[in-house]
Order: C-alpha cells, then structure tokens, then sequence
C-alpha cells in the first residue's frame, strides 16, 4: 500500500489479447516499444486465453466472466503479481467487468469457482488484481511530466481526433476510479489520450464524437449498419481539422480502418483521415521509427500525414 | 386500455370518410378523422417473466419508462423505429403481438452501453435487448440473426481452443452467412495493406492460419464450459417452456388428442 501509483505501474502483468496477436499487431508492438523507450516493464501473462470479447456474454454472461477472470487468476496466483494491463478495450472492459460481478453477485462467483475447480484451477477472487487500460499504464507511471521530459522530436502539432470508443468508459459502474474528481479519467469526457498525446506535441481538435460507437460489435454481422457509424465518426474528425484519428483499442482501429475503405466503394463516400494507434504516435514522439512502431502494419497509411509535419 | 402510445396508432386504423355530413356539418375529408375503437384481448402475461429467464433480462421489472435508453441510442439515431424504451414497455404489458411488429430490427443492438450508462434503475437495456433477440429466435419468430451466428462461430472457436484466430473466424462465420470472401472492400484493404510489404505481419498472420493459436492444458476449461452452456441452455428452454411446445407440436403431428 505505500508503494506509490507511477512506482506500482511500472512494472506490470501485460495481457495483449487475440486482436493483438492478429490483425492489432501494430498495436502490440508500439505497445511494447513504447513501454521500453519509457523504462517500464511489460510481463506478458503466460498460457491466456480469450476474454471472450462481445461475443461470449452473448452466449452466457458467465462464460465471459470465467475466460476474463482466469487471466486475473494467473496474474495474481501464478505471475505473483497485482496489477494487470490490457491494452485493448474489449479486453479492459471484460476483465473490469468480471471484476464487479465478482465482487458484487455470489452468483457469479459461485460459477466461476465452479468452472476453475473443474478446470483444475485456483479461482480468481475479487480484489487480487488490478485491471488498466495502456492510457492508465503510461498516463499513471510516467505522466504528461515524464513524457514531455523524454520527447525526441514529439508530433509537431500534428492535428489529431482522439477516440476511446464505447467500452473504456461504458457502463460507469465498472470503472469505480473514474470519474472520482480531478486527475481521475471521466467516463463522460475521457481525457487520458488528449493529455498524453498534448504532452507529445500534438494539438487536439475538438471531437464530439470520441465516444461515439463504430459498430464493432456488428461490424460483419451488420456492416452496412457499422459503416454508417464509421462515417460519422470520421466525418466529424475531418469537419473538426484532423489530420489523424488516434484509436486505443484494436477492435475500434480496424473497424474504423475497415469501413473507411468500405464506405468508399460500396457508398461511395471518401475520407481522407489516417487512422493511427496513440501509441504509434507516442512512439514516433519518442523518437522511434515509423516501421518500429508498426505503422506500415495499418491498413490507413499515417506516415505521409505524420512526414508533412515533419513528425517522422 | 387507452391508447396513450402514438405508436399503437397504426394507419389502418385511423378513418376518413370523402364524403360526410353530420347534423347538417360537411366534415368530409380530414375533418372526419377517427380512431378506430381498439381493444387489447391478446396479452402474454408470462412475456416479462420469460424475458427475465433470458440472460441480460434479469432487470427489466425495474423499469420505469423514463426514455433515457432510446435517447442515448446508436441505433436510434439511425433508424428511429429501434426503441428499446418502448419495447421494455411492450413486454412489461404482455403485448407480445406489438412487439412482434419490430421483431426484424431488435437483433441490431450494437452494445455500445449507452442505454446501461444513462439508465438510472440500472435496467442494463443492453441485457434485454439480447434477452429479447434470443427469445424472438428461441420461439422461431425470426431466424438465427447474423449477429447470433457470429456470437456461436466466436464462442465456439473460445471454448474449443481458449484463443481467437481471426482469418478462421470471418472464413466460418462467411461459410455459415453464405457470403463470398472475395468481397470488394476485403480485398481493397489488402491492397492497401500490400502496398508497404509488411512482411513479419503476414508471416505472423499466415503462420496462425496453419497453426491456429491455443491455449496450454485447455481441455479441462473446454468440457466445463461445455457442461455448463448445456445446462443453461435446457434452463431457459424449460423457462420458455419450449420442450412442452415441441412435445405438443409432435403430438399434434402424430394425430394423438390431448387428454
């Protein structure tokens, strides 16, 4: 307990998830390069699984609760350690949420400490770990300070749309830190990415719309449906200047990625925005290579916009 | 009861006479508009209790009708008949037939949270509009969704192996949704994407293709996963006492008289 937040987050328990072993890669690897060019420590959380992502509570509210606690479990009873980061939101999102449920409904605890037991597994129980977003990891550990301090180059004013999308901050209740006054993340207005990529030396236009929903969830079930959301989303981020839209989350990066080139030829409706994860601009900030960070990996190609203004 | 949703006004039901003189009065056209009298005699007094034996429905007698769901609704914004307020009011009336009437749409919820977010009784409308898909597709109302097809491709490729290769994913889920992989903006973004040789992500995304990732020792997660899906899902049959319909409908077929 007297161990300080920068000083506890600076070595933690590194959850990247499917998406990030996939399609997300380029967030994997900016993820993990930044953490090195800050000094902290990423220890990836051996043998996880799935969280079970939007799809499994679909089946049985339960079974995500089981997948999302059984990384906690490791975290906690195998790796020895309390506070575990996910730098996707699906993932984030699932893991704060078993949490709650778990310290809130018996129920659900009874059936997760039926699942591990027959699964040959110490049940997770509520309170063992700490669960954070990447925004939390460096925000918490190295600060807008910190950052600033170490910037090689930084973003050149850059003009940038910052979008958290629905599960970082939705629904409030399973995120207890937030909105717990100033210096807190705010569920209705997060600030996390603005502030670390402001400290970056990027200039944040103002977006309505950083909460907005992309329609991830249905983004081939129902894909006319998530280009409609993805336009707005990118329209918006053009009306208001950007030049980029930075994502913290791989399902929200590629669906963005996905119905941009979708919305061109199926409604033949055209944008011009990139799409680039924070942490490839943290990294580029910091003076890593635009190939290092990944971002020749995205479908949206950032670099020409990041080389006009002289930020790569 | 009293008309007091606008909604149930259909236009079938509203009446104009060309031609109409009342007492004297000329009231032809829109000046001899009428409701046409409506009773509701076809309730389902178990719907609320059906839909709360579904998971996510758990809440719905909680709430009380303020709207703030269907104000802070995505897919209300872009299709105005989605009005998750006004379904959560149908099933806590029994008006199962109204409800019937949008039973195309509600599979299209996209789980944004928006609705648990500004719901002050804590309903978690997200819930029951899943409750509600599953119900709709459980009495066969409507056909499996895409969304729910994806939902079990997903799940199963979980439970299976503890992890998600997602080529495997969209190839099954297309399979099973009948739609060609060679679509448009699939191979657009591979274009895109070619365009910059990111050669370690290929190879990393070919490699998965072969060797679908997994998760150590799962075998023990899968079979409990799999004991404890089944016994849910015989619950909510038995909650929507569906064995009794299919036993019946058998027996109906088989030319047997109930007792």
């Amino acid at each position: 307990m007297s161990e300080s937040k920068p000083d506890k987050y600076r070595k933690v328990a590194y959850y990247p998830g499917c998406a990030l072993e996939g399609t997300g890669h380029a967030y994997d690897r900016s993820t993990r390069q930044v953490g090195k060019a800050l000094g902290l420590d990423l220890v990836e959380v051996p043998n996880w699984n799935c969280c079970g992502a939007m799809e499994a509570k679909n089946i049985d509210p339960k079974v995500q609760t089981y997948l999302s606690s059984r990384i906690m479990a490791i975290t906690a009873n195998k790796m020895g350690m309390d506070v575990v980061m996910a730098p996707c939101n699906g993932c984030y999102h699932n893991l704060k949420k078993a949490e709650y449920d778990l310290a809130h409904d018996p129920k659900s605890a009874e059936v997760v400490g039926q699942l591990a037991g027959k699964a040959g597994e110490t049940a997770y129980q509520a309170g063992q770990v700490e669960t954070i977003h990447a925004l939390e990891w460096i925000k918490s550990a190295i600060g807008e300070q910190g950052l600033r301090e170490r910037i090689h180059g930084g973003l050149k004013g850059l003009r940038v749309a910052n979008y958290y999308g629905c599960m970082y901050t939705r629904p409030r209740h399973i995120f207890p830190e937030k909105d717990a006054g100033p210096g807190s993340e705010s569920t209705a207005k997060p600030h996390f990415m603005d502030d670390l990529l402001a400290a970056a030396g990027a200039e944040n236009v103002e977006f309505a719309l950083k909460t907005a929903c992309c329609g991830g969830a249905h983004t081939l079930s129902d894909s006319d449906m998530s280009t409609r959301l993805v336009l707005n989303i990118l329209q918006a981020a053009e009306a208001a200047g950007a030049e980029v839209i930075a994502t913290e989350c791989p399902t929200c990066h590629s669906g963005l990625e996905m119905h941009q080139v979708r919305a061109e030829k199926r409604f033949g409706k055209k944008t011009q925005v990139k799409i680039v994860y924070f942490t490839q601009l943290l990294g580029i900030a910091l003076g890593l290579s635009p190939r290092k960070v990944g971002l020749h990996e995205n479908v949206s190609d950032g670099l020409a916009a990041l080389k006009r203004r002289g930020a790569a | 009861m009293p008309i007091h949703e606008k909604s149930l006004i259909r236009p079938e039901n509203l009446k104009t006479h060309e031609q109409l003189v009342v007492d004297g009065v000329d009231v032809s056209g829109h000046w001899s508009t009428f409701i046409q009298s409506r009773v509701v005699t076809d309730y389902n007094e178990a719907l609320q209790e059906e839909i709360a034996a579904l998971p996510g429905g758990e809440y719905i007698h909680r709430c009380w009708q303020c709207g703030s769901c269907t104000n802070a609704c995505t897919v209300n914004a872009v299709n105005p008949d989605f009005n998750p307020r006004y379904w959560i009011y149908l099933v806590r009336m029994g008006m199962e037939s109204e409800l019937l009437r949008d039973k195309d749409i509600i599979w299209q919820c996209v789980s944004c949270n928006k609705c648990t977010y500004a719901c002050p009784r804590d309903v978690a409308p997200e819930g029951v509009m899943k409750a509600l898909s599953h119900w709709l597709e459980l009495k066969g109302h409507t056909r499996k969704s895409p969304s729910m097809i994806f939902d079990e491709v997903f799940t199963d490729q979980v439970i299976e192996r503890g992890r998600i290769e997602e080529g495997r994913l969209i190839q099954r889920f297309f399979r099973r949704t009948g739609q060609a992989l060679g679509q448009d903006w699939l191979i657009e973004m591979g274009r895109r994407l070619l365009r910059r040789l990111p050669l370690g992500l290929l190879l990393r995304l070919g490699l998965a293709g072969v060797h679908a990732p997994r998760t150590r020792g799962w075998a023990r997660s899968r079979a409990a996963l799999r004991e404890y899906v089944a016994q849910e899902q015989a619950r909510q049959r038995r909650a929507l006492g569906l064995d009794d319909l299919i036993e019946g409908a058998r027996r109906d077929a088989a030319g047997i008289t109930h007792g």
